[in-house]
């Protein structure tokens, strides 16, 4: 541990006059089962630099960052730090070896106080017993010093994210680490958190320590660091040891830019009528009241980062979670009520993101599943289930959407991802008056054989008349299969775009938060 | 991507379909009760008589009618204690009203809303309010036998209208009214969850509530309507009781609930829910009820009784979780 703290200015010169780098990613490769996390990855940090590492959502940016924190070992390449190949089997030996990382999920306790947090496992005793005083004096001093305002006896849980989020860059500094990467640090700080953010981080970069810094703000990018990489599907795409040397439109170009084949079976449909029509709906976790119209026929797929808000916009159309105001309008007439049961019974049906938490009944079978909500239709004497209807059901939609299964009475969580996809569609195809889908991440946890089948399940819908509204994070699903593509961002819709017109670019440029950072950026 | 999803469904109907074992697995739980009740039937004096089944059958019967319900509310990943306390209840409060109004009708009609009552303050607090149903049920527990106890002043209620006694001490084609009002639950809930759209979602509810929910079933309601269900149940199960003991007893059917629960799981309900049978409940019943009675016949001291009852508890939970793990791995 100690072989790894030299003093910073020593560390800086030598590093400076012999050109070798501190950190030093070489040819990285990480193999998860059936899928390739990262391959041939390389690139190096110096001390008192601070280093960007851009990309989409699953480019391999948290993978390279939990390699470094010995969360994960890699099965190819080397890790060297200060000149030594290191390998980490647990997060104990990275730490011990002065890397802290700071992911997107703090980790804390929340009832013990700030103090406490910082020095938890070194708090210092006399006889066993914590002096509880000295230790707040020193720790107060410590965080005034870094100019951070905080309260050393304040409970953690009182704190706002932002100060959480503060807490433990405190807690890498005070471990003296020498290599701090931050994972989206500012997705949950308010303007003024952000900018002691940024002090702190040009503070440590002046210390000599080398610094990771993940972000999707470009604008931070610029700001603060000197040196990127840019990561897509796992491999480096780019490498900039001077980022002053190019601009935004380059860089996103490099996140985004791979050609997108037509390999989703997209072929132009006619539209019918407007179906759908959701108007001024605001909730929780909106910044702004949303409306959009979706007509028959149409897919409009809705694109944006983690967390802009399109899942929580389409829970609040089918009336999964409270309103705060808006009306949802299918062919012209409102909905009868505000709940779930309304919009299946006005032909409004839902697909949701997360199968095995909110689609699947998994202890049930096939058959139970397609006929969970269709069954009322063919109840008999209003109580009881028809059950030669319920097989007929299930027999023809395992027919029909060619679902794997040794039979209907199979339990539903012994099919793949895919199969379990179908059936969740089959359940929604046997209402007999369906009008609009909504489905959210339709090929997550999917191979690409069955994704191709889910789509054309999909475009067979859509020729029937049906309103598709398709929420995915996928930018070449988004755009292969969409007539529209209706872009959020921070929790509010930020633009609209016609198949043809939209394009990866764009797209991106609309889901990237912008505008908020520029201004300190110039400054 | 034909090899991979091909491959999920085939290993598992492989490991399915290994004949006897699987045909085994399944009917485990009888075959173990037949070879108990063929094993005492040789071993115990006066155990295979007839007086001594409809003994038995008696003994369980209270058990039998609110385990149909209690089913429902396991099933659906619910919990019950208050059971025991709304027996006492309803049975005092019918012999009160009998005897305040003279009318049979209204007596056993207010007890049944009243059980029903409790059901529904239950269903709701747990469904809507979103309280645990164990805390609940524990507070509504002791709030009911408190109200069973402060409606009776302590004492044991008499019934001073003798026809009331002919509820559950008639004797019908030779076997006691109460066995037949259990296998009459038996009969009707077993229908309703097998035949009927709410038994289906209540299964559905169990094994996943927010997928369910997702799926347009009234979560909320279904819940409610278990737990209302269940107090009318434990009501008739109370009016029983009072009728055969010619008295409502305020401190009647303590730790009824857990021996409910336990004839329940040994039926192989899983407190996880989403899985239950109406077979495997009654089989968890005449388990329960044919080692009181072999213990009864035996005379085996009644403190070592509940060792047994606790250890066969354990034994089939513990069996249970193992061959749960065999299907899930």
């Amino acid at each position: 541990m100690m072989s790894n703290m030299p003093s910073g200015g020593a560390g800086r010169r030598r590093s400076r006059s012999t050109s070798v780098s501190y950190l030093e990613f070489k040819q990285i490769g990480k193999v998860f089962p059936g899928v390739r996390a990262l391959s041939d990855i390389s690139f190096q940090v110096d001390s008192g630099r601070v280093h960007g590492l851009l990309g989409e959502n699953g480019a391999g940016k948290s993978t390279l960052m939990k390699i470094l924190g010995g969360e994960y070992r890699p099965e190819e390449g080397e890790l060297i730090i200060d000149g030594q190949v290191r390998s980490f089997g647990r997060s104990r030996e990275a730490i011990d070896a002065g890397i802290a990382i700071i992911h997107q999920e703090l980790q804390y306790v929340p009832d013990l106080s700030v103090m406490e947090n910082l020095l938890l496992g070194h708090l210092p005793s006399r006889f066993g017993f914590v002096s509880k005083r000295a230790a707040l004096k020193q720790v107060g001093a410590q965080l005034q010093q870094l100019g951070v305002d905080i309260a050393p006896d304040a409970l953690l849980k009182d704190l706002s994210i932002g100060q959480r989020q503060m807490v433990e860059i405190c807690k890498a500094i005070f471990r003296d680490a020498r290599i701090i990467a931050l994972d989206e640090p500012t997705s949950s700080l308010s303007h003024q958190e952000s900018e002691i953010l940024f002090r702190l981080v040009r503070e440590l970069k002046a210390k000599g320590k080398v610094l990771i810094y993940i972000s999707h703000r470009l604008e931070e990018v610029f700001a603060l660091c000197d040196s990127a990489t840019v990561f897509r599907d796992g491999c480096k795409v780019a490498d900039y040891p001077r980022l002053a040397d190019i601009t935004r439109e380059e860089l996103v170009t490099r996140m985004v830019g791979r050609e997108i084949k037509d390999v989703f079976g997209y072929q132009p449909r006619t539209q019918g009528e407007t179906r759908l029509e959701v108007e001024g709906m605001s909730g929780r976790k909106l910044s702004e009241a949303a409306s959009f119209s979706v007509r028959g026929g149409e897919i409009v797929g809705f694109f944006g980062l983690v967390g802009a808000g399109r899942s929580e916009l389409m829970q609040l159309v089918y009336g999964a979670d409270r309103r705060d105001a808006g009306e949802v309008r299918i062919d012209g007439r409102p909905l009868k009520g505000r709940g779930i049961r309304d919009s299946i019974e006005s032909g409004l049906v839902f697909c949701p993101e997360d199968r095995k938490e909110n689609g699947i009944i998994g202890c049930l079978s096939v058959s139970e599943n397609i006929n969970i909500s269709c069954r009322r239709h063919y109840r008999q004497g209003y109580f009881f289930v028809n059950d030669s209807s319920e097989a007929r059901t299930a027999e023809g939609y395992i027919k029909l959407l060619r679902i794997k299964t040794p039979g209907r009475q199979q339990k539903i969580r012994y099919l793949s991802g895919g199969n379990q996809q179908k059936v969740i569609l089959s359940r929604w195809l046997a209402e007999q008056d369906l009008r609009v889908l909504i489905i959210d991440e339709p090929t997550r946890g999917i191979d690409v054989g069955a994704k191709n089948e889910i789509y054309s399940v999909l475009f067979e819908m859509a020729a029937k008349g049906v309103a598709i509204v398709m929420v995915s994070s996928e930018l070449p699903e988004v755009l292969g299969v969409s007539d529209r593509v209706v872009v959020m961002c921070q929790g509010r819709i930020t633009g609209e775009l016609r198949r043809g017109e939209a394009n990866e670019q764009n797209v991106l440029s609309l889901a990237l938060p912008a505008g908020k950072t520029a201004d300190r950026a110039a400054a | 991507m034909t090899t991979t999803t091909q491959n999920v469904p085939g290993k598992t109907m492989a490991k399915s379909k290994t004949g006897i074992i699987k045909y085994l697995d399944e009917y485990s739980l009888i075959l173990i009760f037949l070879a108990l009740f063929a094993l005492l039937s040789f071993s115990v004096e006066y155990f295979f008589s007839l007086d001594n089944m409809i003994g038995l059958a008696l003994s369980v019967s209270q058990i039998g009618m609110v385990a149909c319900t209690m089913m429902f509310c396991l099933a659906s990943r619910d919990f019950d204690l208050s059971i025991g306390s709304t027996v006492a209840f309803a049975g005092v409060l019918c012999a009160m009203v009998i005897n305040q109004t003279g009318s049979i009708v209204t007596g056993v009609a207010v007890s049944l809303l009243a059980g029903a009552a409790i059901g529904f303050i239950n269903g709701v607090v747990i469904a809507k309010l979103r309280v645990n149903a164990l805390i609940t049920t524990l507070a509504t527990m002791e709030m009911v036998r408190g109200m069973a106890f402060i409606a009776s002043g302590g004492q044991a209620v008499g019934v001073s209208n003798t026809a009331f006694f002919t509820i559950g001490n008639t004797m019908i084609l030779g076997i006691p009214s109460p066995v037949w009002i259990t296998i009459v639950c038996f009969v009707v809930f077993g229908i309703m969850l097998n035949k009927t759209v709410y038994g289906r979602n209540t299964l559905a509810v169990g094994g996943n509530p927010s997928a369910s929910r997702l799926a347009g079933v009234s979560v909320e309601r279904t819940r409610i309507y278990i737990f209302l269900i269940q107090g009318a149940i434990a009501a008739l199960a109370g009016i029983i009781l009072a009728s055969r003991i010619t008295s409502g007893q305020p401190n009647s059917a303590q730790g009824f609930e857990l021996n409910v629960i336990s004839a329940c799981v040994l039926g192989g309900v899983s407190l996880m829910g989403g899985r239950a049978t109406i077979s495997g409940v009654i089989v968890g019943v005449l388990i329960m009820g044919t080692v009181q009675n072999a213990m009864n016949l035996l005379n085996i001291d009644a403190f070592y009784q509940y060792l047994v009852r606790g250890g066969i508890l354990l034994t089939a939970v513990l069996i249970d979780q193992l061959k749960q793990r065999e299907e899930n791995d």
